[in-house]
C-alpha cells in the first residue's frame, strides 16, 4: 500500500505549529483519514489486535526488502496515531524499522502517553508487533 | 439536610490536581473511587507505626497490629450489619470473593444442576458460575433484561426451580447503572431453597447494605470502590453457609492440625484466609467505612441522585446522544454513545479536556453484544462529583461530538 503520509520530522514540526490541543487532534484524525483502512473482509481475526478500548488491524507484505502495512482501526484517533506510526514504518527496511526510536517520537509529539504499555488502544501492541515483524525478516 | 459538598472535597486531596491544565473531572467512579485523607493516613500510619505479622507474632507490634486489623472486621460486619464478625472473608476484592464462592460451588455442583445469572453480569459473575458449572457438568442460566436494562423479573423466576443451586445478580450494574430489586430476587431464589450471592462491587458505596435484611447468603465488594484502598475486599457469607464451604486457597493461617499426609481446617474466619493478609488494606478499608458511616447517608443518597438526574436530562439536549440502560432505577453510572464515534475516541477528547470517565465493554462483553455495540463511554460518579462536574462533562462531550462528527 503507498501512504502519502508526511515524514516523522514534518509531522513534529506541524504538530508543535498549532499552539491548541483540538487542531493538534484535529490534525491527528485527519492523519488517519489519509490513509487508506483495511477492507471489511480483510479484517481478519489473524490480523486483530485487540485493546479493550479499541481494536486495531494489521497487515504487512515485504517486497524488494521494504515492509510495507495496511492498519485499521474502529476508532478515527487511534486511526491518526497509526498513522504517525506508518509515517514512521511504512515503507521502510526491517533495519530502519528496528532503529527508529518510536518512544522518543513519539515524545517528540507530545503524545507518549498514547503509547505507554498501559493504554488499551492496542497502539503498542501494534509497534511491538512491526518490530517482530522487522526482526523476524532480518534473521 | 444537604450534603456539604465542597468540604467533603477538600478530604481528597487527588481532587486538586490539574490534568493538562485543566482542574480533574474524576467521572470514572464505578471504577475506582478516590480516597479521602482519613485513609491515606490509615494505611501510613499503620506502615509507620505499627507494621507486623498478624496473628503470629510473640511481641507487641504484632499484637497491635492483629487489634487493629480485626477492629477494622467488626467495623466492616457493622456496616454490613453481618450476624457475627467471623461472616467477614477478606479478599482482594469482589472478583475474588466471587472465585472464592465459585471455586467452591465447582465441588459441589453435581451435574444436572443450575446456577442462574443474569445478561447484565460483569465479567467476574459471569465467568466464574460459567467455569464452575464447566467444572462440574452444572448449568448455567441467564436471565434476560429488558431493552432499557431493567432485569426481566417474570422471566428470571421462570428459570427458577428444584434444580437450582445457586442464583447470583448484581446489586448494581456497572455498565448500565440498574438497581436491582435483590431483596425480591432473593426471596425468589430462596423459594426454591437455592444459594444467593448479591455481586455488590457497585452497590456497597451507595450505602445502607444490610446482608441480614437482604436475606441472601454471600455479598461480595471490592475496598476501592468505597474510598478503600485496592487490593482488599470482602466475602460477607452467612455463617452456617461459610463454616462448611469448601476451602479454596490452602496454606499458613487457614489450618488447624498439619502432618505430612493431611490438614485439618481452622474455624472462621481463618478457614478461608490463607496466608499473610492485606493488613494495611484491611486497615485502610476499616478507615474508610467509619469515615463514610459518618456521614448523612440520605443526604448522600439524594446528592448521587441528583448528579444521575442532571447527566441524564442533559443527555437528550446531545445531537445524536444515545443513554444505554434507562431503568426506573438506577445509581452511579450513565453508559451511552455518542452519535456514531466510538467510545474511544470520545474519551480521548474528554481525557484531554479534563475529563476522565472510561471506555470499552465495561468487563460485559455479552451485554455489550446483545446491544449491537463494541462498547459505550460511561460516566460514574460518587459523592464528591458536584453539578458543576456535570455540566462540564457535558460542555466536553458537545466539543466531542463537534470534533468527531
Amino acid at each position: 500500500m503507498t501512504m502519502s503520509l508526511p515524514s516523522t520530522q514534518d509531522i513534529v514540526d506541524d504538530l508543535a505549529f498549532f499552539d491548541d490541543w483540538e487542531q493538534r487532534y484535529q490534525y491527528i484524525i485527519d492523519l488517519g483519514k489519509s490513509i487508506h483502512g483495511l477492507p471489511e473482509d480483510a479484517k481478519t481475526p489473524d490480523k486483530l489486535v485487540k485493546g479493550c478500548q479499541s481494536s486495531v488491524w494489521l497487515e504487512s507484505r515485504v517486497e524488494n526488502g521494504l515492509v510495507t502495512f495496511s492498519v485499521d482501526s474502529d476508532a478515527v484517533i487511534v486511526q491518526g496515531l497509526l498513522a504517525l506510526v506508518m509515517a514512521a514504518y511504512n515503507n521502510k527496511t526491517p533495519k530502519q524499522i528496528l532503529d527508529f526510536d518510536i518512544d522518543e517520537y513519539f515524545t517528540e509529539l507530545d503524545l507518549e502517553r498514547h503509547i505507554t504499555p498501559t493504554r488499551g488502544n492496542g497502539l503498542r501492541a501494534i509497534v511491538a508487533k512491526i518490530q517482530e515483524l522487522a526482526r523476524r525478516s532480518i534473521n | 439536610m444537604t450534603l456539604d459538598v465542597k468540604a467533603l472535597r477538600a478530604q481528597f486531596p487527588i481532587l486538586q490536581r490539574e490534568i493538562d491544565g485543566k482542574p480533574l473531572v474524576y467521572l470514572d467512579n464505578a471504577a475506582t473511587t478516590q480516597k479521602p485523607q482519613v485513609v491515606l493516613d490509615a494505611i501510613i500510619d499503620f506502615y509507620t507505626t505499627t507494621n507486623a505479622n498478624v496473628h503470629r507474632g510473640a511481641h507487641f507490634l504484632s499484637d497491635e497490629a492483629t487489634r487493629r486489623y480485626e477492629k477494622a472486621r467488626d467495623d466492616v460486619a457493622a456496616f454490613i450489619n453481618a450476624n457475627g464478625r467471623e461472616e467477614v472473608i477478606w479478599t482482594a476484592g469482589t472478583t475474588e470473593s466471587i472465585n472464592l464462592v465459585a471455586r467452591g460451588l465447582g465441588q459441589l455442583l453435581k451435574a444436572g444442576e443450575e446456577v442462574v445469572v443474569t445478561e447484565m453480569e460483569h465479567h467476574a459473575n459471569l465467568v466464574t458460575w460459567q467455569q464452575a458449572c464447566k467444572v462440574s457438568g452444572g448449568t448455567l442460566k441467564v436471565a434476560p433484561i429488558f431493552e432499557n436494562g431493567e432485569l426481566d423479573v417474570d422471566a428470571f423466576s421462570a428459570l427458577l426451580n428444584d434444580k437450582t443451586r445457586l442464583v447470583a445478580f448484581p446489586h448494581v450494574s456497572n455498565a448500565l447503572g440498574t438497581v436491582n430489586p435483590i431483596k425480591e430476587l432473593t426471596a425468589k431464589a430462596k423459594a426454591v431453597n437455592a444459594l444467593v450471592l448479591v455481586d455488590g462491587a457497585q452497590g456497597i458505596a451507595h450505602g445502607g447494605v444490610d446482608v441480614q435484611a437482604i436475606g441472601c447468603d454471600f455479598y461480595a465488594f471490592s475496598g476501592h470502590k468505597l474510598f478503600a484502598p485496592t487490593g482488599i475486599g470482602a466475602l460477607w457469607g452467612r455463617k452456617s453457609v461459610l463454616e462448611n464451604w469448601p476451602v479454596w486457597l490452602t496454606g499458613g493461617e487457614m489450618i488447624a492440625d498439619v502432618t505430612y499426609q493431611d490438614a485439618t481446617w481452622g474455624q472462621l474466619p481463618n478457614r478461608l484466609e490463607a496466608g499473610t493478609p492485606n493488613i494495611a488494606g484491611v486497615i485502610g478499608l476499616g478507615a474508610a467505612v467509619n469515615w463514610f458511616s459518618e456521614l448523612d447517608l440520605a443526604a448522600v443518597q439524594a446528592h448521587e441522585q441528583a448528579l444521575l438526574a442532571s447527566a441524564h436530562e442533559q443527555a437528550s439536549a446531545i445531537d445524536g446522544m444515545r443513554v444505554i440502560g434507562t431503568a426506573p432505577k438506577k445509581a452511579g453510572v450513565m453508559s451511552f454513545m455518542l452519535g456514531n464515534a466510538h467510545p474511544a475516541d470520545v474519551g480521548f477528547i474528554l481525557d484531554r479536556q479534563g475529563v476522565a470517565i472510561r471506555t470499552g465493554d465495561n468487563c460485559a462483553q455479552p451485554l455489550m453484544k446483545k446491544f449491537g455495540i463494541p462498547g459505550t463511554a460511561r460516566a460514574s460518579f460518587s459523592i464528591y462529583n458536584t453539578l458543576e462536574e456535570v455540566d462540564k462533562l457535558y460542555d466536553a462531550l458537545r466539543k466531542a461530538n463537534m470534533m468527531l462528527a
